[in-house]
């Protein structure tokens, strides 16, 4: 044996950086058992009819039907939809315009970034109930503005049916821009100030450098920025606890806190995972393509 | 999250030491957290205090809907308490057919729970395959409409004895400014105010086909579409509410801000609290002056099963002492509930007490639905009933008629 020369007999590609696998042993057995088999152990029992206690007498779809049969459910589903698109929406744009903004080489630029970032800090907990005083309609904005002289003024979205969702999309915005001003500012401060010297020189406006070069330059932000929001939404369930418990009524309910209603408050296990993997379907029909596109499929982009 | 779990492990052991050096701590968990509620439950401390133990209180704020998921994931999670509160009926059912509760038979036949206890549908609720897992301690009713004097001189008109009187007056309130009915937000309130609705208006005979027999024709029919009706002017009424917990809505009633409240009896410990008497600050009307029927259903204690034999033994000192004539009057007192044993003496009950008493004594007395209905036929029940009180746009039939999928769906 002359040894291992490099190239000459190519190791075996299992065998390549042996200890960095071996290091990662425990978290990829982290990662199978408890998110992979959780998952699978979930799914199973949905087709069960397990009620306080785990069991495995399976009655195929009945939680399916009964679910999709629940008015409460479907409320559930247009308010994640209704919620969803509108917090997307704003607090991309929001949260891009006001980084825009920061990037204008501002004084105190440091005490704003503080400012906007601090709801952040926030759990939802407390902005939810922030939120709860601020939008109750005898101690809050209503209240004040009437105290002002417009004495007809009526702000009270938490105890209105059909615009209680806004309400907790307020609270939402508030909590959540500043974390995206703060991602959208670190790619703009990522953009090559050449660029922007190019721009002027040849006499692009301002707004559509803006749209059609920097924006496009940000892209891998962007994905991170949509990868954070959208996990947030679709988990949404602490600050409607906090602001509404749901209410008026089923008005603000959402998938989230059905599932734990039913599994815990009503004690119907079987229920509570159907729902839960309703869910997780959803999310895998919007992820799945997505990631496809982005990561498998060849690199398209460099 | 391991840094946690080594803190409770390192704390742990620093407890143990004082844990076998003084008597035996048992922590006993429950939601009774309102002021009328926790001044009750210091009075079942005390009593156990007595008897040399010490009892770690592990109030969980929030109502029971909150409490008992905690409360269950404790107990399957093997981290059981040594006694915790539950609704008696079916809320434990399953916990006990995993056989992780205790069984009591043995104190129940020592100290003659079956002779005393009245009436005996509630240790019937305790019992399972011919074994008894729970202490009650506690009748609560829901039937009850509680009134506020002072709203009805404000608006001008007589203190209603009856719901149709009742109905009759909310204009007169609503003028004066008044919410003429306080329902909070919590969903199991406006599905408790139906079901008082339902024994008041439709009978004691309906209620039982309905929720005992699950008959969905009945559930479907002309009797219970009147009960709709009533709710239909129940959530006319409840308009302006704009409170989340029940104790919020009895202090509208306590401030004449609501001219009053289907409420259980709980809520008796509130106008207490607040100094308010019977009959000259307030009014009740049980069965809301209707059908004078109470459920009792209530609050029991269950014992976990566990290993240590010292807090196995103090378990049985609690379940005795819970029982006690003593505890049961100076708990009641303050819970404003009724006690569960026949034979103690409550000179010192108020008007309303005594009016339930009365009823209970004639035998005027249903299940509750608690006892009646699996928690997950409760909890449907309670998301059509706050839909319908927050939605003025679904009709009493439409909400009928979901009633009656429930109930056929029931088990």
């Amino acid at each position: 044996m002359t040894g291992l020369t490099r190239g000459s007999a190519r190791p075996n590609q299992w065998l390549r950086n042996l200890n960095a696998k071996i290091a990662s042993i425990p978290m990829i057995l982290t990662a199978v058992v408890i998110f992979v088999g959780g998952t699978a152990w979930t799914v199973v029992y949905s087709f069960t009819n397990s009620k306080l206690l785990p069991r495995l007498a399976f009655v195929g779809f009945d939680q399916y039907e009964r679910l999709w049969a629940a008015p409460r459910w479907l409320v559930s589903i247009q308010n994640l939809a209704v919620f969803g698109c509108l917090s997307l929406v704003f607090s991309l744009v929001i949260g891009f315009v006001l980084a825009a903004l920061m990037d204008q080489k501002i004084r105190f630029e440091n005490t704003f970034r503080t400012i906007m970032l601090y709801p952040f800090a926030l759990s939802f907990i407390v902005t939810g109930l922030v939120w709860q005083w601020l939008l109750n309609p005898q101690y809050g904005i209503q209240s004040i503005v009437r105290s002002l002289g417009w004495t007809t003024f009526s702000f009270d979205p938490l105890y209105n049916s059909n615009i209680v969702i806004y309400g907790i999309l307020i609270a939402a915005l508030w909590q959540g821009t500043g974390l995206v001003m703060c991602l959208m500012l670190a790619g703009l401060r990522g953009i090559d100030e050449d660029i922007w010297k190019a721009a002027r020189v040849d006499g692009i406006p301002m707004w559509k450098t803006y749209v059609m070069i920097i924006i496009p330059m940000m892209r891998g932000v962007f994905i991170t920025t949509l990868v954070i929001i959208a996990s947030g939404i679709v988990k949404v369930y602490d600050l409607v606890v906090a602001q509404t418990s749901g209410g008026p009524g089923i008005a603000s309910e959402v998938p989230a806190k059905y599932v734990y209603d039913y599994m815990f408050q009503a004690q119907n296990l079987g229920q509570g995972f159907a729902a839960s993997t309703m869910m997780l379907v959803t999310v895998a029909i919007i992820i799945v393509p997505w990631a496809y596109l982005e990561f498998g499929g060849g690199r398209k982009r460099g | 999250m391991k840094l946690r779990f080594l803190a409770a492990a390192l704390g742990a052991t620093a407890a143990l030491p004082f844990g076998a050096a003084s008597a035996t701590d048992l922590e006993v968990t429950h939601w009774w957290t309102s002021g009328g509620e926790a001044a009750a439950v210091a009075e079942l401390a005390k009593a156990f205090d007595a008897t040399g133990n010490k009892w770690v209180d592990g109030a969980i704020a929030g109502s029971g809907g909150t409490a008992r998921p905690i409360m269950i994931s404790r107990i399957t999670g093997g981290d059981p308490m040594a006694a915790t509160q539950f609704n008696h009926g079916r809320q434990a059912e399953e916990l006990v057919q995993a056989g992780l509760m205790r069984d009591l038979t043995d104190i129940a036949t020592k100290e003659n729970w079956k002779e005393v206890v009245k009436p005996s549908s509630l240790l019937d609720s305790c019992t399972i395959e011919g074994k008894i897992y729970c202490a009650p301690v506690n009748i609560h009713s829901w039937q009850w409409l509680w009134l506020s004097n002072a709203a009805f001189k404000q608006a001008g008109v007589e203190v209603p004895k009856n719901w149709d009187e009742f109905v009759a007056a909310a204009p007169a309130l609503e003028k004066a400014g008044i919410v003429p009915l306080a329902v909070g937000g919590q969903p199991w309130q406006a599905a408790g105010a139906f079901d008082v609705l339902m024994v008041a208006i439709a009978g004691k005979e309906n209620f039982e086909k309905v929720f005992a027999q699950k008959d969905e024709e009945v559930a479907a029919g002309p009797e219970i579409a009147k009960v709709f009706k009533a709710a239909d002017d129940a959530r006319r009424m409840s308009k302006g509410t704009n409170v989340q917990d029940w104790n919020q809505a009895t202090n509208m009633v306590i401030t004449g801000k609501a001219g009053g409240q289907i409420m259980g009896d709980w809520a008796q410990g509130e106008f207490q609290l607040a100094g308010q008497k019977a009959g000259v600050d307030y009014t009740c009307l049980p069965g809301l002056g209707v059908n004078e029927v109470i459920s009792t259903g209530g609050d029991a204690f269950y014992f976990p099963l566990l290993e240590d034999e010292e807090k196995s033994k103090a378990q049985e000192v609690l379940a005795s002492t819970l029982l006690k004539p003593e505890t049961q009057v100076a708990f009641n007192l303050k819970k404003g509930s009724l006690p569960v044993r026949g034979d103690v003496d409550l000179a010192a009950a108020n008007d309303c007490m005594k009016k339930g008493l009365d009823i209970l004594a004639k035998g005027n007395v249903i299940q509750g639905t608690d006892q009646l209905l699996s928690a997950d036929s409760q909890k449907q029940k309670e998301d059509l009933f706050s839909e319908f009180f927050a939605n003025h746009s679904m009709t009493p039939e439409d909400a009928q008629k979901r009633f009656a999928d429930i109930i056929a769906a029931a088990d």
